[in-house]
């Protein structure tokens, strides 16, 4: 078997951070999490990380591949330059915790802050309703999220000038918000947070957040961008606001 | 010790895939304040990585399904010796618990009239699981996280709960657990408790399941003084991935089966036609065209064979391994790609249907499955065994002590039929948190014995106190996992199971032995000392029902006794503590079913 080094980060809330060298054994078919597994079980039994299912499919083994967001378990070592170093640093955009994992604790306090799904009422006559495929598939590309938080930590509105401290809720919630609004069934109006809570136009559709998205999820063009153009034809068209005003 | 934190509920939920989440959905709307506890972060459970779907008789796709056609099925798959109670009642409900999710913002995929679709399993007449491509664990893991969020249910993430407490008087009374960000302490107080920890599957080596499947439930309740039942009864899921080494194990679900795959040993035989049981003869496809029929509705069509029971298709596939028909990694083929002879949107098709295995095979393994077969092997997945439980109420043989979804037992009998377990998670998830929120109204304030609590914190910090001198508990986890797999695994027999016995004596020794050093933040190897002590009392618990049980039935099969005995039919097997340190073995006789519940089932023997 080959060996191959591993710079990880190793450091904690209270204590300055570095990366640390391990070499180990790598063989084919591995991906990096493998190796961070096989550096546990042999060299650093305290080396923190999070882990679930190893398939793409929980989104917990976020982290920055050679400086590339990405999930530990899909990314494998022969898509790596394997005769250098590969770096396995913890999301930057969060606050650190201990090596790998970093406290994400603001993703699941942004959510309730968005309306809640209100379905309206059943019109079928067994009491449930009617949806064509087509009318889900949109919605069904939303769910596919995997709240790998990979979209949050590259999105620099966050990573660069944290304005999640200030409510803005970042490319997941807009995609969470987007499957809301969009959703056949949903009768409630989230338009006005979007623009006044939730920061949503923050957002300069760099496309960073679809690049990195592990499901492929086409986050600015099939979210956020329609979403800003139904605040925008809500709030901003000059004939919809001279409506308003007549009407007020 | 360090406490920093006391927490008091009403309910306090253990664990949060399907079956806890659901459980405190259902306790907060009853009124009664919720802790929910989970090992992970929100939404990172087991449940996520369900694929095929959950079953339900809505009968969209083919109206002759109803409750009693799918009890008649999960008693069959189960082998008889299912709790027949809550098989009835699993049937009877699913469907009202698919409809909610629908309510609660879950986006299945439609029938063309725009109705929830359907898709076939195997072991289930007629399509009946509800699904979202092969992604349905998500959906219902995400619509049940998206729903509690907003119910002031108070929920603590990354925390592992030690041990059950109790008050004075021995009655459950709440829990302790640590953080794994800080590594400390809390208590849990709480009037009735909710355990919904899911499986076992870390107690082997080639398993699908992730390093939270540490029956930390299963094992919890048995120290309480639970009963556990069925322990013998472990899923082999016929097709987890064979290579790269790396993800062997991984789960390749049964819904690429349904959409029409085929199982071929490297002659390209389709060896599911070579042996077909006697009780699933008349419903089972006599050739190849027929199978395909079915797959595409044809309502007078029969299932393929590669839909038969996981237990069966589990031994056939091992069957031809062990025979040298495998393929080159020592697995069989599974072709979803020939569909393309049938449908000239093939690729299309399998992409829409089967997305994420598209994707799995594509990322981790260079196989695009629109193109090439897979290869796939059998893997550990489920436990059909666990915590004893009350079929209407989901109460434990221990008052107070409530569970739900894998960890509990009975549903299932011998062998889980796919789609039972998602919709089992929402059935009795929300019996367990009705019933629990029911018992906390009833119960007075209580009050914890601390001497318990202090003795648990100790014993959680002894692989501190024996430091890196100690036994590394990732190699005693792993020599676990190893002996478990080769002796106890899909085929057992007397000896073997005597000597893994034996092994677990000395595997417990060295767990005691168990040390890390460094500080409580996040320090996985002190978790893993941990989690072994519960993974020890389950594998014993497997170890020691499945030498009782002298037959081979369902996911139980033994090389000394490979026919299923009459005499077997008729009981459980169940362990719980005995004097000392020993677990005792008894067995349960089934309780008599009710005349017009037999009837069903002769009714549907057709």
């Amino acid at each position: 078997m080959a060996q191959a080094t591993f710079k990880i980060w190793r450091g904690g809330s209270d204590q300055p951070g570095t990366f640390v060298d391990y070499s180990t054994e790598v063989s084919e078919g591995m991906v990096v999490l493998d190796a961070v597994h096989r550096i546990q079980a042999d060299q650093a039994p305290d080396l923190a990380c999070r882990w679930n299912c190893k398939a793409g499919k929980c989104g917990s083994c976020s982290a920055e591949i050679n400086g590339r967001p990405k999930l530990m378990c899909m990314t494998r070592l022969n898509s790596l330059d394997m005769t250098q170093p590969v770096t396995v640093e913890p999301m930057r955009a969060f606050p650190s915790i201990k090596d790998l994992v970093t406290d994400v604790s603001f993703n699941f306090r942004a959510k309730p802050g968005i309306k809640k799904f209100a379905p309206r009422k059943p019109d079928a006559a067994d009491g449930t309703w009617r949806m064509a495929q087509r009318d889900v598939d949109r919605v069904q590309e939303f769910r596919k999220c995997i709240e790998c938080f990979l979209c949050q930590d590259v999105c620099h509105v966050i990573r660069d000038h944290g304005k999640n401290d200030e409510g803005f809720i970042g490319p997941r919630y807009f995609v969470y918000a987007a499957a809301l609004e969009m959703h056949p069934l949903d009768s409630a109006d989230r338009l006005q947070d979007l623009r006044d809570a939730h920061g949503l136009g923050y957002c300069n559709i760099t496309k960073c957040c679809t690049t990195v998205c592990p499901e492929h999820i086409h986050i600015t063009d099939n979210a956020i961008i329609p979403l800003k153009e139904r605040v925008v034809s809500r709030y901003y068209d000059p004939i919809t606001r001279l409506l308003r005003m007549i009407r007020s | 010790m360090g406490v920093t934190n006391i927490n008091s509920y009403d309910v306090l939920v253990i664990g949060a895939g399907g079956a806890g989440l659901r459980a405190a959905i259902e306790a907060a709307g009853a009124g009664v304040s919720v802790g929910l506890i989970c090992k992970s972060l929100l939404g990172k459970a087991h449940t996520v990585m369900a694929e095929g779907g959950m079953a339900a008789a809505l009968g969209h796709n083919d109206d002759r399904d109803n409750w009693k056609v799918h009890f008649a099925d999960t008693m069959r798959g189960g082998q008889y010796v299912n709790n027949w109670r809550m098989a009835e009642l699993h049937a009877r409900e699913a469907p009202d618990r698919v409809r909610e999710l629908e309510a609660w913002g879950a986006v299945f995929d439609r029938t063309p009239d725009g109705r929830i679709n359907q898709r076939n399993f195997g072991g289930h007449r007629y399509p009946r699981l509800a699904h979202v491509g092969d992604r349905t664990g998500l959906e219902l893991i995400r619509t049940l996280q998206d729903h509690t969020v907003y119910l002031g249910v108070t929920v603590h993430m990354e925390y592992t709960v030690i041990d059950l407490l109790h008050d004075d008087q021995g009655a459950v009374a709440g829990a302790v657990a640590y953080d794994r960000e800080r590594g400390r302490f809390h208590m849990f107080v709480a009037k009735a408790v909710v355990l919904a920890t899911g499986g076992v599957g870390r107690a082997f080596k080639i398993t699908s399941n992730s390093w939270e499947g540490t029956g930390d439930g299963h094992a919890m309740a048995y120290r309480a003084g639970a009963e556990l039942i069925d322990m013998e009864f472990v899923q082999f899921h016929p097709t987890g991935m064979v290579w790269p080494p790396s993800v062997k194990g991984i789960l390749v679900t049964e819904g690429v089966r349904g959409e029409g795959g085929v199982l071929k040993n490297n002659e390209g035989r389709r060896f599911m036609f070579d042996d077909i049981p006697d009780n699933y003869k008349p419903q089972t496809a006599s050739d190849a065209e027929e199978g395909w029929r079915y797959t595409q509705g044809d309502k007078s069509a029969r299932r393929p064979p590669e839909l038969l029971t996981r237990d069966h298709v589990a031994r056939c596939i091992r069957r031809e391994i062990k025979a040298g028909r495998g393929s080159p990694h020592g697995g069989v083929f599974l072709d979803i790609a020939w569909i393309k002879e049938k449908l000239s949107n093939a690729e299309d098709h399998i992409k829409r249907k089967l997305p994420s295995m598209y994707h799995q095979f594509k990322e981790l393994a260079d196989i695009d499955i629109t193109k090439e077969p897979m290869e796939v092997g059998p893997t550990t997945h489920y436990i059909m065994g666990g915590i004893k439980v009350d079929a209407d109420t989901q109460e434990s043989t221990v008052p107070g002590l409530f569970a739900a979804g894998e960890c509990a037992a009975g549903i299932n009998g011998a062998n889980r039929l796919g789609g039972n377990s998602l919709s089992d998670l929402i059935v009795f998830g929300k019996r367990a948190g009705e019933f629990a929120a029911a018992h906390a109204k009833k119960r007075g304030s209580v009050k914890l014995n601390d001497a318990a609590a202090n003795d648990a914190m100790k014993a959680a910090l002894a692989p501190f106190d024996r430091g890196a001198a100690g036994e590394n508990p990732y190699k005693v986890q792993h020599d676990l996992q190893e002996m478990m797999q080769d002796l106890v695994g899909i085929v057992r027999v007397e000896s073997e199971m005597l000597e893994a016995v034996q092994r677990l004596g000395a595997l417990k020794e060295r767990a005691s032995r168990s040390g890390v050093e460094g500080h409580r933040e996040y320090h996985t190897g002190w978790h893993a000392c941990i989690d072994l002590r519960n993974l020890l009392i389950v594998s014993e618990a497997i170890a020691r029902s499945a030498i009782e049980r002298k037959e081979s039935r369902g996911g139980h099969f033994r090389d000394d006794y490979p026919d299923k005995s009459a005499e077997f039919a008729t009981f459980n097997i169940a362990v719980s503590p005995g004097t000392g340190d020993a677990m005792q073995v008894v067995r349960r006789p089934l309780k008599e079913m009710p005349a017009e519940l037999k009837q069903v089932i002769e009714d549907q023997k057709q």
